[in-house]
């Protein structure tokens, strides 16, 4: 372990975090709320702590795997640490275990709330809960690549560990170059959503706080009814935009480099695309005695089956009150997920086909027991590691769901709570159903549990592997 | 510039390295994916699995865009083959490895037919440069510079050299020489030195000059050595054969080692005039035998590094030979270089180089060429050749009136077939060939070494 360079890349991650807080400051500002000179003093105490710890370059500038992982998970850490502490500073969440909850929701995209009213909220605090959706969305490290030449082609580990997905590809040969598309992919997103939203009506401040939520895959609304409280063409519009923002990233990246073809014959897309219509029809014939048009009806399981799947977790609507077969069919989306190389959470399309592909070849097994199979995504063989990989992610990621529910289960509260929390936290998505459904929000459990699922939304941002090889003693171990 | 290498061996490798470092974007293509795993986690590229001589991997690989292609698998007919796919796919320009010597005579004609923008052949360059260093045995490295005119000669300082404790504004006069001092070598640092540098034992020092002056200066300090008559190259490899070559075309005994019966009887048949011995070049009564102990050259080029180092050794202890060793895959620099092997060689490094200089050329034609390029000390330096093609900022103002960047050094101009060690009064004209020895950054363009 070269704890060294670990501290160096901490250091780059804190300076940025003092940028990054300046912006909720500059609202403070705009607003002339009090709340923003404490964004403006955490900005300047983190920037001192980066430059800090980057004063000197360590001698050694050797980043193998295992610093990679450790130092994007203490990187996820270490910024939600200082993330929470102006929403205590500001008076807006008087406890620090809340407030962490709330960053690290916030960070890693979850969009759980511990608030019961979000509403008397300071301006400044509501901009700086959406913002770290949209930082936490692409992730920090893909943004210091795009900015910052780090070291060579060993970031290609700090990317790995970021970014969602079986297997990380890069667009272009350079790290740098790849960050810097998509980047510019998501800024374009973002600008997009803000102007429409505007367009349709929506004031500025929220529009640009529900487009870092939509795009960022987020959901941190900054009204108690979520989305519910705008009207239906901000509705559909933050539909869109929340499926566009479940697509995997190479779709763009394919279209934009006048490759449509191969857009257009992307896998895991197409199916991530049937998986939400057929959802959603399922759901609009369930339903459909639950409203009073068939206009709303479409628009709410829409609005639900894309918030869902992308792990947004904007509600339109109570979907705890919808019949037993629509809720679990949302449930199910929840293990799904969005695709690879995107910003939404859970499992996600790519490591599902790639587990129903394997289940078919184990079963074709049986019959032809000397088969040679090998599993095939976009026409192109799937390597043994990739998919070795992909069986291991599931393993740890149920061992984790049942490990995390057993340990929350000491607050007492029903199964399904405790079940669709954990679900929620794992996947990053936000509400549950029952006592966490949309309307309710997280501030029933207690502080132990709140720490397991704080573990839990980074260990599910990360993918699995960086928090669980940061459980490792041999990790830390000098070689 | 986009660049794609077919084939990840080691000359792959050590051009992905050095061109990823440089800053262009690399796809690699290569049939192997545990290589390339291996390069994806080590350097910033994109990597493919395939054979670059497919179509289909070709246009995956991005080869309607691309710049350069650079075909470095194993096999000659592959490279030759997937540069004119390449050529026929894409405008880039490509450049293929051959190296058997069965295609050596028709180089240029398979360069012109196939469009290729240049052929490389490592064993060859690497043979051209062991011949240098026979030729002037002194020296443990020689680069030549405007087609052999001047050169760069590096060598070490050895206990009790009157050169050890001068400092450098005294060595005219102790000398009265016409040489320049460009790089010292003083164990991992690099120098450029200014009049106070002091000489060190174990130094290795680099110098410009033509061979006349340089023979002159070696002679003054007692180091000079004549050329090599005769010598054993253990190994027959494709370096030996056009070592032995170059060698025996200069008049010079060449005796070749290799185990391989098959191997001796094919050079026996290519080379007449040489003396073939089928035998280990590791058995020391062998050796000897061969008069190992009073030989003038001696090169170690056989497969295996480790055997080489240890031939080098020892020949270094029985003997006053001239060594030349060849390492082809370790990357123990540190280690190596304290070791007393003579000269080393390393045939991929020598290619990477080679292939370097085309790729700056290629970058900016404008008012500068590179023309030759050398790495030095391990590529912490660099020497550089540049044709002066336009007049420019650098041209026709005295170079003490020029702000140059630290670490930059104008070591040699040639004018019409005159060299000059320049002095602050010198000015550099166009069509000039100007000779520049950088540490820390690189270039490549002439003008890059001015201060912004």
């Amino acid at each position: 372990m070269n704890y060294f360079i670990v501290l160096y890349i901490l250091g780059h991650i804190l300076k940025f975090e003092g940028l990054f807080l300046l912006l909720p400051a500059l609202v403070g500002l705009i607003y002339r709320e009090y709340a923003g000179f404490s964004y403006l003093a955490m900005a300047g105490v983190c920037y001192l702590l980066g430059t800090l710890l980057n004063r000197k370059k360590p001698s050694s500038q050797n980043l193998y795997t295992r610093e990679g992982f450790v130092t994007v998970a203490l990187s996820w850490i270490v910024m939600s640490i200082f993330g929470a502490l102006p929403f205590v500073l500001a008076g807006d969440i008087p406890s620090y275990v809340d407030a962490l909850f709330e960053t690290i929701s916030g960070f890693t995209t979850t969009g759980s709330s511990i608030l019961t009213d979000v509403e008397v909220l300071s301006r400044t605090s509501l901009f700086w809960r959406s913002f770290t959706h949209w930082v936490g969305g692409m992730g920090v490290f893909v943004f210091i690549m795009a900015v910052l030449p780090l070291m060579g082609g060993s970031t290609m580990n700090l990317m790995k560990a970021e970014s969602p997905g079986p297997s990380v590809s890069k667009f272009v040969p350079r790290v740098k170059d790849t960050a810097k598309i998509l980047y510019g992919i998501y800024i374009a997103i973002t600008v997009c959503e803000i102007i429409i939203l505007c367009v349709f009506g929506m004031p500025l401040f929220d529009s640009l706080t529900t487009s870092f939520g939509t795009v960022g895959t987020g959901g941190f609304g900054i009204k108690n009814s979520s989305i519910a409280a705008y009207s239906p063409a901000i509705q559909y519009t933050v539909t869109v935009f929340m499926i566009l923002s479940g697509v995997n990233y190479t779709l763009y990246f394919c279209i934009l480099s006048k490759r449509l073809k191969e857009a257009f014959k992307l896998e895991e897309v197409r199916w991530y695309l049937f998986i939400i219509f057929a959802a959603a029809f399922v759901i609009i014939c369930n339903t459909r005695h639950m409203y009073p048009t068939l206009e709303e009806t479409v628009r709410h399981s829409f609005f639900q089956v894309g918030s869902i799947i992308t792990t947004t977790g904007y509600a339109t609507t109570d979907f705890d009150l919808w019949p037993e077969m629509s809720k679990m069919i949302l449930v199910i989306l929840m293990f799904v997920g969005a695709c690879a190389g995107s910003t939404g959470g859970g499992i996600k399309v790519s490591r599902v086909l790639i587990m129903f592909k394997t289940i078919r070849k184990e079963l074709s097994l049986i019959i032809h027991p000397r088969e040679v199979r090998r599993i095939r995504m976009d026409s192109h063989v799937i390597e043994h590691d990739t998919v070795r990989s992909v069986n291991v992610f599931i393993a740890i990621y149920f061992v984790l769901l049942l490990a995390s529910s057993l340990l929350i289960s000491v607050d007492g509260l029903d199964f399904t709570s405790n079940f669709t929390a954990v679900v929620s936290a794992i996947n990053n998505i936000g509400p549950g159903l029952s006592l966490v459904g949309p309307t309710q929000n997280f501030s029933v459990f207690s502080a132990f549990s709140k720490l397991v699922l704080m573990f839990d939304m980074l260990a599910g941002r990360l993918e699995m592997f960086p928090m669980m090889v940061m459980l490792m003693p041999t990790t830390w171990k000098k070689r | 510039m986009d660049i794609i290498i077919v084939g990840c061996g080691k000359v792959g490798y050590t051009l992905v390295e050095q061109l990823s470092s440089e800053e262009h974007n690399i796809v690699v293509i290569d049939e192997n994916p545990n290589k390339l795993q291996y390069l994806t986690e080590k350097l910033d590229v994109i990597c493919i699995v395939g054979n670059g001589i497919n179509h289909e991997t070709l246009l995956d690989a991005g080869i309607e865009t691309a710049d350069l292609l650079i075909a470095v698998t194993g096999d000659d007919e592959k490279n030759l083959l997937c540069c004119v796919v390449a050529k026929k796919t894409g405008h880039c320009h490509t450049i293929a490895r051959v190296r058997n010597p069965i295609y050596n005579d028709e180089i240029e004609f398979l360069k012109k037919e196939f469009g290729l923008a240049m052929i490389i052949n490592p064993e060859q360059t690497a043979a051209n440069e062991i011949s240098r260093i026979f030729q002037f045995p002194t020296a443990i490295r020689v680069d030549s510079f405007a087609k052999g005119h001047f050169e760069l000669l590096h060598f070490k300082i050895a206990a009790g050299s009157p050169l050890i404790g001068l400092k450098l504004f005294n060595l005219h006069s102790a000398f009265h020489t016409n040489v320049l001092v460009c790089i010292v070598m003083r164990g991992d640092e690099v120098i450029i030195p200014n009049g106070n540098f002091e000489f060190n034992e174990n130094d290795i020092v680099s110098i410009a000059s033509q061979r006349h002056h340089a023979i002159e200066f070696f002679r003054k300090i007692g180091i000079m050595k004549t050329r090599v008559e005769n010598a054993i190259l253990a190994g027959g490899g494709k370096i030996s054969y056009y070592l032995a070559r170059a060698l025996l075309q200069s008049g010079t005994r060449v005796t070749i080692i290799d185990i391989d019966r098959a191997r001796c009887e094919h050079l026996a048949s290519i080379l007449p005039d040489a003396t073939i011995i089928c035998g280990d070049a590791t058995d020391q009564d062998l050796l000897m035998q061969e008069g190992l102990d009073h030989v003038d050259g001696f090169a170690a080029l056989t497969g295996l590094d480790e055997e080489n180092i240890l031939l080098s050794l020892y020949t270094n202890k029985v003997s006053n030979a001239k060594t030349v060793t060849k390492i082809n895959r370790i990357t123990f620099n540190s280690v190596i270089n304290e070791l007393n092997l003579g000269s080393v060689i390393y045939p991929r490094i020598i290619t990477a180089d080679y292939i370097l200089k085309y790729v700056r050329s290629t970058n900016n034609p404008k008012d500068s060429n590179v023309e030759t390029l050398y790495k030095l000390a391990g590529g912490k330096a660099e020497a550089l050749e540049f044709i002066i093609k336009a007049d420019s900022p650098i041209t026709g103002t005295p170079l003490q009136d020029l702000h140059f960047r630290k670490n930059t050094l104008i070591c040699c101009i040639y004018r019409n077939g005159k060299v000059i060690l320049p002095s602050g009064q010198s000015v550099i004209k166009k069509d000039d060939s100007v000779l520049v020895v950088i540490s820390g950054y690189r270039i490549s363009d002439i003008l890059e070494t001015l201060e912004d």
